[in-house]
């Protein structure tokens, strides 16, 4: 027991394998508790659904039509990372601009300060003018997601660059480098794979934004449906879209997370 | 060492101990009720009756406390499903498929009003209800301003699927329709409808006044807390209608109170008023009485309970429209008889109608 708290303690093969899941059990014994008591006091009750609910919600949201004819969980998670996946795209370009910046003073100058204060506009309050700006349709969602977001790679990848050691930059320059070459062939592979572990970190915020503007006008998409089925308190079909909106931000992180072990092997060494 | 381990164990233990606690020990009663509301013409007299102190009054009469908390809407219901509050206001529609629909019974004891214009379908470009096929159309789905477009659509000799309904808040519904030339239809309701009609080239093409008694706006206890402490229905509707009274007045003390609640809505008194010519309040407790206890009001619950079971809102797994029981007044039951989560009560209304809560 004791040996729990010591910094150089080495856990267990069984250790290793149950911790992990504690919480987790936890979390999951609460909630049936939660709600069999709940469902004693009222059989009808729908705010804290017992395990069967959730499993049958699951069901019809995955694999039977609605009203509409929709099987609404794959139209809806096709609609939701769409979106992802072409704001992450936009997102990456922030690399790009933040990696200038940081490399060429007078980009520096230009847009350092720019984006310093850009990054502190808080975008959720934006979001009645990029309504009014861009619609109600796609664009204005993946707008959301990019002012929200970019921001932070930006200057994330502008103080990677401007960090990188001089020397290095000088060794390639007397190797007859060219400003260019420095840039993309030195700087960049360098610093990539930190840039990309902040980009993981920001998934959760692209998530955020995602849902937020889903929530305000849409026809479709995760956080869409979050939003209609609570008019009608359908928690058996809410709890499982969180958790499948969490596990598909897991998976994302967690591929991420491969690229980066398998691709820049060298950054652990 | 071993003792700070213990310690942090034991104090561990305990706040699991605690959250199981926590979330399975029932609320304890207390004399104390909360009342919840939000922001609409027909509401803002709930505060005016805290304002005033009105409603304090009438709860000293009968002794106990009433709690007025202002919140959103849709929160605040679903505060009122999650028995955090006794008591909310809602439209019929939203009482039979949030609580009544989860199980928590629900009495409707004071009819305030019905929208009689105040939710509206409005276009631009001239476009008539029958132009609507294939277009987009903004609103907040699952809300009555749904139930509005589906009647529209029905009178019309249309479909729902005629249409794509693109779900959108009311907190931006009315400034991107505006800003957006492209959008050509939005369901909405006031304040927000006379926002929009302010612009040139904008028709109302259906409204609220079409449909007359079927988005009916109530004061809704839980049924439970009602039969034990039935001095809160009498309190809230002692305090209801001597405001009803002071709005009925004509002249500077009516002014007066509707400047208040024009205030708390955030718009002028001219535009309250405005809202109030939309909104067919039942200043009279014998005239809400009659109608909740009449026949018509039946024929329209049967409407808005069918468009709540077609799309799905008593629940996804509900087999009829039936599943749901609504009790009237008189006695009679529409669906389930042993599922009664539903009922109109017109007890307080006929009280305060005969005198008895003076």
């Amino acid at each position: 027991m004791i040996s729990v708290f010591k910094i150089n303690a080495r856990p267990g093969r069984f250790a290793c394998f149950v911790l992990p899941w504690v919480l987790f059990v936890v979390c999951f014994l609460l909630y049936t508790r939660a709600s069999f008591v709940r469902h004693q006091e009222n059989p009808r009750d729908k705010l804290v659904p017992t395990v069967t609910q959730l499993i049958d919600g699951v069901k019809r949201s995955a694999f039977e039509e609605d009203r509409k004819g929709d099987l609404r969980l794959w139209v809806d998670s096709w609609a939701s990372t769409k979106r992802f996946f072409i704001a992450l795209i936009i997102i990456s370009l922030g690399i790009l601009i933040g990696l200038n910046m940081g490399a060429f003073p007078y980009l520096e100058l230009f847009f350092y300060r720019f984006f310093l204060f850009f990054d502190k506009v808080p975008a959720l309050a934006l979001l009645p003018i990029l309504f009014i700006t861009f619609g109600l349709g796609e664009v204005s969602k993946v707008a959301l997601i990019v002012i929200g977001v970019m921001p932070t790679i930006v200057l994330d990848t502008f103080l990677r660059a401007k960090e990188f050691p001089r020397e290095l930059n000088i060794k390639a320059m007397t190797l007859g480098a060219s400003h260019f070459e420095i840039l993309y062939r030195v700087i960049l592979p360098n610093i990539f794979p930190k840039v990309l572990d902040t980009l993981r970190l920001n998934l959760k915020a692209v998530v955020l934004f995602l849902i937020a503007g889903e929530s305000l006008a849409a026809t479709a998409g995760l956080g869409y449906r979050i939003f209609v089925v609570r008019r009608y308190l359908a928690m058996d079909i809410i709890i499982p879209y969180v958790i499948w909106i969490s596990l598909l931000a897991f998976s994302a992180d967690f591929l991420l997370r491969y690229w980066i072990r398998h691709k820049y092997q060298w950054l652990n060494k | 060492m071993a003792k700070i381990v213990r310690n942090i164990n034991g104090i561990l233990m305990a706040v699991l101990f605690a959250s199981v606690f926590l979330i399975s020990a029932a609320q304890a009663k207390t004399q104390t009720f909360t009342v919840v509301w939000s922001i609409y013409a027909g509401w803002m007299p709930w505060d005016y009756a805290g304002h005033s102190k009105i409603l304090d009054k009438w709860a000293q009469k009968y002794g106990i406390k009433i709690e007025l908390k202002k919140m959103d809407y849709i929160p605040s219901v679903e505060a009122y499903v999650a028995k955090k509050a006794d008591a909310c206001v809602m439209t019929n529609m939203e009482a039979l498929d949030m609580p009544a629909a989860s199980g928590i019974s629900t009495s409707a004891i004071i009819m305030g009003d019905f929208s009689n214009g105040n939710d509206a379908l409005l276009t631009r470009n001239n476009i008539g209800i029958k132009d609507l096929k294939g277009k987009d159309i903004s609103l907040v789905e699952l809300s009555v301003s749904h139930y509005l477009l589906v009647r529209a659509l029905e009178m019309n000799g249309l479909k729902e699927n005629d249409v794509r309904i693109v779900n959108t808040s009311d907190a931006d519904i009315a400034p991107a329709f505006i800003a957006n030339k492209k959008q050509e239809a939005v369901v909405t309701w006031n304040p927000l409808v006379m926002e929009i009609m302010q612009q040139p080239g904008i028709k109302n093409v259906m409204n609220s006044s079409s449909i007359p008694g079927e988005i009916l706006d109530v004061m809704a206890v839980r049924t439970e807390v009602l039969q034990k402490h039935p001095e809160l229905g009498k309190a809230l509707a002692g305090a209801w209608y001597e405001v009803m009274a002071t709005m009925s007045k004509r002249g500077a003390e009516a002014d007066k109170a509707m400047e208040i609640m024009a205030q708390a809505a955030g718009c002028s008194l001219t535009e309250y008023k405005a809202q109030l010519k939309t909104t067919a309040m039942y200043y009279k407790a014998k005239d809400a009485a009659d109608f909740t206890g009449g026949s018509e009001i039946k024929e329209k619950m049967n409407y808005v309970r069918n468009f709540c079971f077609s799309h799905g809102l008593l629940g996804e797994n509900a087999r009829s429209v039936d599943e749901v029981g609504i009790q009237y007044p008189d006695g009679s039951v529409q669906g389930d008889k042993k599922n009664i989560q539903l009922i109109f009560d017109s007890r307080f209304m006929v009280m305060a109608a005969e005198g008895k809560l003076e």
